[in-house]
């Protein structure tokens, strides 16, 4: 089985964010960077089918240098090898943008099963996946809970939530899973296993070597552009309202609520 | 801080950072609160092969050194002193064969350590026999090809719960301290069972246990080392594994720190944050000055351990004693700077307080690291002059 995990370097969610001085991005200095956690999840999973029925695991990921760091965490962790799209063009791509340049990449190694995390923890799109299947040509199944691959090795059967229930879908493949919450719970790197993650290939690509016109990608092509980035308002201190009774205290909540809450 | 660590040794520290923080602190509270042994969280370390640390690759480990091991504990112990005993207290069980076994014990029982298939455990203390452990009056008779032992061990940590115990007990009473030999015994040997489960003011999730040996039969070759040797064995075991007890402890009052002053910068009174109090600061102050040091202390001992000097038993003690007094010191502050919250079960720092007591007492207590410090002084300076 050759299965192929998406993957995204993302700031940690532990990690002090700040607007840049652009007021469009976040500004990077002191950001610690990991795994997008989904995309750790597509790892675990792909090691348990590569377990059940063998196969080759190859991470691939768009972004600078930097993301090294995370093709190894997931190679680490027992993925055998890696493809990182490393172009100062390809920066600033949207979804489609990001979508375009991994459908690129697949077209050209085998490929069974993809797998992307059905969200990031930065910018929370949940458009690549279902992009890539699109240009793939390949079926999308819905943020997987529960993943099961067929006897013959020809279709896998997934379980996703929906409001109230669960939805049982079934797919021939190739076909691109997004990973959803819940799915498994990644394993940690051992230390040997981190050992060996340093030895194994790391295949970095241009967009010229995949045939991409730079035109069509980056932040000059990008449909949607961020036009501003605003942190969340920092939270008021909290208000003790007095009074003698419980009946005043009321009357008086009741009152802010009409009057400055305005949700009465 | 910059202690200029190799690769291996930043990879080491920060695998054990990641497991400390998304698995171990979410659960410390509910392990010390039920007294639950954290055997899902020593698979997860036999996962990440952390417990290979110390142990040769020919015998299947990382093949590690104190500083390692040291690396790797303050990491553990950052979020809980009960889950990360219990991982040292294997290393501590591993150390007798790894240091004295044959080419067979270790090649039987090593591996199997290190994988985390099997804990390990070190026995010496016996209810008359703590600080002074030549008191000890468990009993080996060799009888044939057996060893039979007899007496009871107390407070062994992983008693029940390991699988392979380096047990001290005495082959020849009128020899005294040199008498003392030291043996491989494994759960489910004839005549070996398990005591009371104590409970305990802190690392209330660890297994202290009394091991009883009741007429309990082991092979003749499950002695590590010569008849003789138990308490050589026994000591050159603390010498390699004190600097470990000083990073539980650089760990515990790093974590005590981190969260008195990320209180100390939220908790608000009087109009202000409390750290904009000076008397906050000078607190935090010395709590922080106390941890580094205390890090660099136990950071330079092991470095100098693994050059493998010839005695280093004077330093060792040191690399115990001042870090587990700065542990005491720091988590208690951290209580008084949080107030009443940092009484309540609700914060972290009410724990490690409780955690920090056991770091001055077990492998030695710290008056008995005194004692080794001060007659190794001693020595040095009657020699000189
Ligand atoms: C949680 C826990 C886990 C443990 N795990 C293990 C284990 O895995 N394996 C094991 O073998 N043991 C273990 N122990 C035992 C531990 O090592 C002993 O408790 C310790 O060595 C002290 O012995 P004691 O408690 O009998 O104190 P005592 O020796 O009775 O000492 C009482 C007090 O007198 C002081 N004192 C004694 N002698 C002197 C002296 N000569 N000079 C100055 N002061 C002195 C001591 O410092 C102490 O303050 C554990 C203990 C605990 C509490």
């Amino acid at each position: 089985m050759e299965i192929v995990v998406c993957a995204k370097q993302v700031p940690d969610t532990e990690s002090f964010i700040k607007v840049g001085p652009d007021g469009k991005s976040i500004d990077t200095t002191g950001i610690k960077w990991v795994l997008n956690f989904f995309d750790e999840s597509g790892v675990e999973e792909a090691l348990r089918i590569k377990e059940k029925v063998g196969g080759t695991i190859t991470v691939l990921s768009v972004g600078p240098q930097r993301t090294v760091e995370a093709l190894r965490q997931g190679m680490a962790m027992g993925a055998d090898k890696s493809i990182l799209v490393d172009d100062p063009t390809a920066e600033g791509s949207d979804p489609a943008g990001i979508a375009k340049i991994l459908a690129a990449v697949i077209k050209g190694i085998p490929h069974d099963i993809i797998f992307c995390g059905f969200r990031t923890t930065d910018d929370e799109s949940s458009q690549v996946g279902l992009m890539l299947a699109e240009q793939l040509g390949i079926p999308h199944l819905p943020p997987a809970i529960k993943l099961e691959i067929s006897g013959d090795q020809k279709a896998v059967k997934v379980e996703s939530g929906v409001e109230g229930g669960m939805l049982t879908l079934e797919a021939p493949l190739p076909a691109v899973i997004t990973v959803g919450r819940g799915l498994n719970e990644p394993r940690m790197a051992s230390l040997p296993g981190i050992m060996k993650a340093k030895k194994k290939p790391i295949d970095t690509k241009k967009l010229a070597d995949l045939g991409i016109d730079p035109a069509t990608v980056g932040a000059a092509a990008a449909k949607v552009k961020i036009q501003n980035m605003t942190l969340p308002p920092e939270r008021k201190a909290g208000q003790i309202i007095e009074g003698a009774s419980v009946q005043e205290k009321a009357a008086k909540l009741a009152q802010l609520f009409k009057e400055e809450v305005k949700i009465l | 801080m910059d202690y200029f660590l190799t690769d291996k040794q930043k990879m080491i520290k920060n695998l054990a950072r990641r497991i400390a923080e998304e698995k171990i602190k979410p659960k410390r509270a509910e392990l010390d609160e039920k007294e639950e042994f954290p055997w899902e969280l020593m698979d997860i370390l036999a996962k990440s092969d952390l417990f290979g640390l110390i142990i040769p690759t020919e015998y299947g480990g990382f093949g590690g050194g104190c500083f390692e091991n040291c690396l790797a504990v303050e990491e553990l112990g950052r979020a809980c002193i009960g889950v990360a005993t219990t991982f040292a207290a294997s290393g501590l069980g591993a150390y007798p064969i790894l240091f004295y076994g044959t080419e067979e014990q270790k090649r039987k029982y090593l591996p199997e350590i290190a994988s985390g298939r099997k804990l390990a455990a070190f026995a010496l203390t016996e209810s008359s026999a703590g600080s002074d452990a030549a008191g000890i009056q468990t009993q080996a008779t060799s009888s044939g090809d057996v060893y039979i032992l007899n007496g009871t061990k107390q407070w062994i940590t992983n008693g029940g719960e390991a699988e392979v115990y380096s047990v001290i007990a005495m082959t020849d009473r009128t020899r005294g301290a040199r008498g003392a030999s030291a043996f491989i015994v494994e759960k489910g040997d004839p005549g070996f069972s398990f005591g009371r489960k104590e409970k305990k003011m802190g690392i209330r999730c660890s297994s202290t246990r009394e091991l009883i040996f009741d007429n309990c039969r082991i092979p003749k070759d499950r002695i590590i080392g010569r008849e003789g040797m138990g308490f050589i064995i026994a000591m050159k075991t603390f010498d390699e594994a004190r600097p470990g007890i000083g990073a539980l402890s650089v760990g515990l009052a790093q974590g005590a720190l981190d969260e008195a002053v990320r209180f100390a910068k939220e908790r608000v009174q009087f109009g202000k944050p409390i750290i904009s109090f000076q008397a906050i600061q000078h607190m935090l102050a010395d709590m922080a000055t106390l941890t580094e040091a205390a890090r660099a202390l136990v950071y330079a001992v092991a470095r100098y351990i693994d050059t493998r000097p010839r005695d280093f038993s004077k330093v060792s003690a040191m690399a115990k004693l001042f870090p587990s007094d700065v542990a005491m010191k720091v988590t208690t502050d951290a209580v008084q700077i949080l107030g009443g919250h940092g009484y309540m079960r609700d914060y972290p720092v009410e724990k490690m307080m409780r955690d920090a007591k056991i770091l001055q007492i077990y492998e030695g207590t710290n008056q008995i690291q005194r004692n080794i410090i001060g007659q190794a002084l001693n020595k040095e300076y009657g020699k000189k002059f």
